[in-house]
This record gives structure tokens, C-alpha cells and sequence, in this order.
């Protein structure tokens, strides 16, 4: 187990052994949120800060509950209502935030990089809830977490990623995440989503659905990003359901005990199908319930000193 | 190189396991409501054999489970790393008799931190403490009810101890580093 860093910037920087620090931790506060007290005393005092200068309910909601859990206190701020509109920087308005004493920033931004940018001055911790199209490490993180929780382990598994790749901060994250574990990695779309350029990371890129979740022990489902396509990368919808979209008949053609997982929202008729959506091999709410404890695990590991274990962890 | 002194050889930590489990068995009557939990990590094996000795003075199961007080701790953001490690506790112990096992007990802050985890999984009857080492230098109000050895230390001194089941030799020593 190791883990030193103040901040969760993305996941290409971390070790595969923190990333299963994080995982084990997380089962630890998985257990923790099953209890009647579902509530820890390990962050009393301290104050969380949920800067979200982009749109998001279900990973604000998701970090904020995972604050409170924690006996931290939280507050959100969005960009809509805040003092961003009236033409203050990102950075003035993050050091705003810390003059307040901030003991751990939440950001999430429509820039690539903003964590990074605002780790560099700031002295809170700061945690990455997705910087555009780059990373999104947290969903990462609970999607390994929901995977190594229903295969019992990560490496050797034929992970396939299927959507919008090149908008999604999720498939990078995923990828990096997934790979680093030993998990081989396959991409599927249409080709002006999924560019051959991917393979460059390390994992299969294929344009043909049949070949991408024939042998897939984990399909993960990615919801179109209409919001961040600035023109038409595909003619339709339609034609992306017919094409790429999982349905009852394309579903029986996995293996029996194929997970089927989806960052949420899902588009139902769209990307995927009701009855697959629903049925007993997907683990959609299940993502969001360890989402939870994997949040938990990331703000609990960056609180902690910085010392070496052995001053750190007396026995008595 | 630290000088290691044995301050407790294999054959001396069983006869004082034995002892531990028999005064255990000797302040609880009600054995059937007796929970042994160890704190991670140095308390869990040696609750485990506390319990299976209890197991034959009182001739049934005592049920025994693991305890993680690393989110109860007041320390995180001094000098510590958590290390988080599984807690599995198999009874409700609400109305139980919880037995805390830990190896060395040194400042009383675990235990603090134990009694808070604890509290927050139900509200046993009592909860009693057991340790080998009883080290000194406390910084709470706290005292163990069994305790295997008691040794007056310096600060900068370690007691180490590696059980068998930890690939180590069952033998408690003190380090003068």
C-alpha cells in the first residue's frame, strides 16, 4: 500500500500500486457505507470545497455526499452563480477559495488542465472531477473498483470501451487505469470517434462491433457528448444505434458473464437498450453506490500526512 | 545497529497468551456474550489465538473479527499514511462483551480511536482491553484489563514483535535504537 500525493490530478501519473491503494481503501468505505452509522469522524473540521465551473449533478452529489460522510464540510460552487461571470479569473476565484481555508479543492472544468494549473499554487489539496476531454479520475477509479469487485481481479481481462472516445475524459482515464493494472484494453466506435491514434496508449482499436465485445469480459458504455461535438462526427443517431447501439440480440452474443457498465446518464434506445440496461449483468447502479466509497477513499488518501509510515503509524 | 533485547521467547508467549485467555474467561461468566476483536494490524492474530484458547476453556466458538481505526484516528493529517485494512466483525455487538486485542499498548490513541469505531458499529455491553506489551507513556486516560507483560520504556525505544503467522519467530523485542 502506498500513498503519498496531496492531489488527484488524473490517473497517467499514478502507480499501479496507487491504484489499488485507492481500490482498497475504497472496499474499506464501501463496508463503511452499509453500516446503520454510515459516517466516519476521519475528516472533522476540515472543509471541502466542490468548484464545479462545469454543469455536473450526479459527481457533484456523488463527491459532496462522500465529504459529508467523511464529517467534512462542504461547499458547492458552481460557475453560474459565481464571480467567474463577472469576469474574475480562475485563479483569483481559486485563491479566493483557499483565503477561506479550503483544505481540499474539488474542481471540475471544461479546460484540460485546470487541476493541474491550480495545483501549482495553491496549497489545499485538489481533486480532479474532470478537466474537458482529458481525464475524469475518479470515474476511473470506481469503474476498476466495480470491475476488480465482480471479476476478483483486473489483469488478463478484455476490457472493450465502446462510444465517443475521443470527447471522453472517462475513456483516457479509463484506459490509463485499466492498463496500468494489466487489463487489455479495446476501443469501439464509429471511426471519426474512435481514431486509430488511441493505439498509441497501448490498447486495440477496431471500428467493427462484433470483433470489439465478442470476447469482452467488460463492455463500458459511453453516452454521445452532443454538448462537446462542435459538428456532425456521425449522420445520426439512428445510424449510431443500428451501428454501435446494444441491444437484446447484439447482448446475447457476449460471453454469459460479460459486465455490462455505463458512466451514466444513459441514453436509453440510444446506446444501449432497456432490457440490456436492466438486466442482472448490468452494474450501472452499482457503479454509482462505489463511486461513492471510491470518492470517499480519494479525499480521505489525499487529507494524509506526508511522513513516512513508520513515525506515522505507531502501534499503540 | 539497534540493540534488540528478547523480552518475551516463544515458549513465554504462549504461557502468557494461556494466562491472558483464562483471566479473560475468569472476568466474563457469560462466555456466550464474550466478542474478540483485534485492531488491525498487530492486534489480529493474537486475538485469533486468544480466542481459539478461550474456545477450549469455555468449550464453544467465540466469535473473533478484525477492527481498522484508521478513519477514527486523530493523527491524518500529521505525520501519517493511512494504510487502511479490512474490518469484519461477525456478530451484532450491541449488548456483547467486546474483548479489544492489540500487540503493544503505547499512547492509548488507537485505543481511543478503537472504542470510536467501535461505538459506531452498535453499543456493546462493556468492552474490555487486552494487550501483551503494556509499553507506558500514555497521552489518554486509558488502562488495559489483561495485560501479558507490563515494561517500563524510553520513548525512543520500539517493541517489535513478529508472530508466526506473520513469517516472524513469536518472539517480543526491544529495540534501543
Amino acid at each position: 500500500m502506498s500513498w503519498n500525493k496531496p492531489h488527484l490530478l488524473d490517473i497517467e501519473s499514478l502507480t499501479a500500486d496507487e491504484i489499488t491503494t485507492v481500490l482498497d481503501t475504497a472496499t474499506a468505505f464501501k463496508a463503511v457505507g452499509e453500516r446503520a452509522i454510515k459516517k466516519v469522524p476521519a475528516l472533522r473540521g476540515k472543509t471541502v470545497v466542490n468548484f464545479f465551473v462545469e454543469p455536473s449533478t450526479r459527481t457533484r452529489i456523488s463527491f459532496e455526499l462522500a465529504a459529508q460522510r467523511l464529517s467534512a464540510d462542504v461547499i458547492n460552487f458552481s460557475a453560474e452563480a459565481s464571480s467567474l461571470k463577472k469576469g474574475e479569473t480562475l485563479k483569483d476565484t481559486a485563491r479566493n477559495l483557499e483565503a477561506l481555508n479550503a483544505d481540499i479543492i474539488i474542481i471540475r472544468h471544461s479546460a484540460t488542465g485546470a487541476p493541474h494549473f491550480l495545483s501549482r499554487f495553491l496549497k489545499s489539496s485538489v481533486v480532479n472531477a474532470g478537466d474537458g476531454a482529458h481525464e475524469h479520475p475518479t470515474q476511473a477509479l470506481l469503474d476498476t473498483f466495480t470491475i476488480r469487485e465482480k471479476k476478483g481481479k483486473v489483469a488478463g481481462l478484455n476490457v472493450t470501451i465502446l462510444g465517443d472516445i475521443l470527447y471522453s475524459r472517462v475513456a483516457r482515464s479509463n484506459i490509463w487505469s485499466l492498463l496500468k493494472l494489466g487489463a487489455n484494453v479495446t476501443l469501439c466506435g464509429p471511426s471519426t470517434l474512435v481514431p486509430k491514434v488511441f493505439e498509441k496508449m497501448g490498447c486495440k482499436v477496431t471500428w467493427n462491433l462484433e470483433e470489439a465485445i465478442r470476447d469482452a469480459d467488460v463492455v463500458n458504455l459511453l453516452r454521445i457528448q452532443h454538448e462537446r461535438q462542435r459538428k456532425a462526427m456521425f449522420p445520426n443517431i439512428g445510424e449510431y444505434t443500428s451501428l454501435f447501439g446494444i441491444n437484446k440480440t447484439r447482448f446475447k452474443n457476449m460471453k454469459p458473464d460479460v459486465l455490462i457498465m455505463h458512466p451514466g446518464p444513459i441514453n436509453r434506445g440510444v446506446e444501449i437498450d432497456s432490457q440490456v440496461a436492466d438486466c442482472d449483468q448490468s452494474v450501472i447502479l452499482q457503479q454509482v453506490t462505489n463511486g461513492l466509497a471510491v470518492r470517499m477513499a480519494v479525499l480521505f488518501l489525499v487529507s494524509g500526512g506526508k511522513g513516512p509510515q513508520e513515525v506515522a503509524a505507531p502501534t499503540a | 545497529m539497534p540493540e534488540r533485547l528478547i523480552i518475551m521467547n516463544p515458549a513465554a508467549l504462549q504461557r502468557t497468551l494461556s494466562r491472558m485467555a483464562h483471566e479473560i474467561a475468569e472476568k466474563n461468566d457469560a462466555s456466550n456474550d464474550i466478542i474478540v476483536v483485534g485492531v488491525q494490524r498487530g492486534g489480529v492474530h493474537l486475538a485469533s489465538r486468544l480466542a481459539t484458547q478461550l474456545e477450549q476453556i469455555c468449550g464453544h466458538p467465540i466469535p473473533t473479527g478484525t477492527l481498522d481505526v484508521n478513519f477514527y484516528r486523530d493523527d491524518l493529517d500529521t505525520n501519517y499514511t493511512p494504510n487502511v485494512q479490512p474490518t469484519q466483525i461477525p456478530a451484532d455487538i450491541t449488548g456483547k462483551v467486546v474483548v479489544l486485542v492489540d500487540d503493544v499498548l503505547f499512547s492509548g490513541r488507537t485505543t481511543r480511536a478503537a472504542m470510536d469505531a467501535l461505538k459506531d458499529l452498535g453499543r456493546p455491553r462493556r468492552i474490555q482491553l487486552a494487550v501483551l506489551v503494556d509499553r507506558g507513556h500514555r497521552e489518554l486516560p486509558i488502562k488495559a484489563d489483561f495485560v501479558g507483560k507490563s515494561i517500563p520504556t524510553a520513548r525512543a525505544e520500539n517493541v517489535d514483535l513478529k508472530l508466526k503467522e506473520d513469517q516472524g519467530d513469536d518472539t517480543v523485542y526491544l529495540e534501543r535504537i
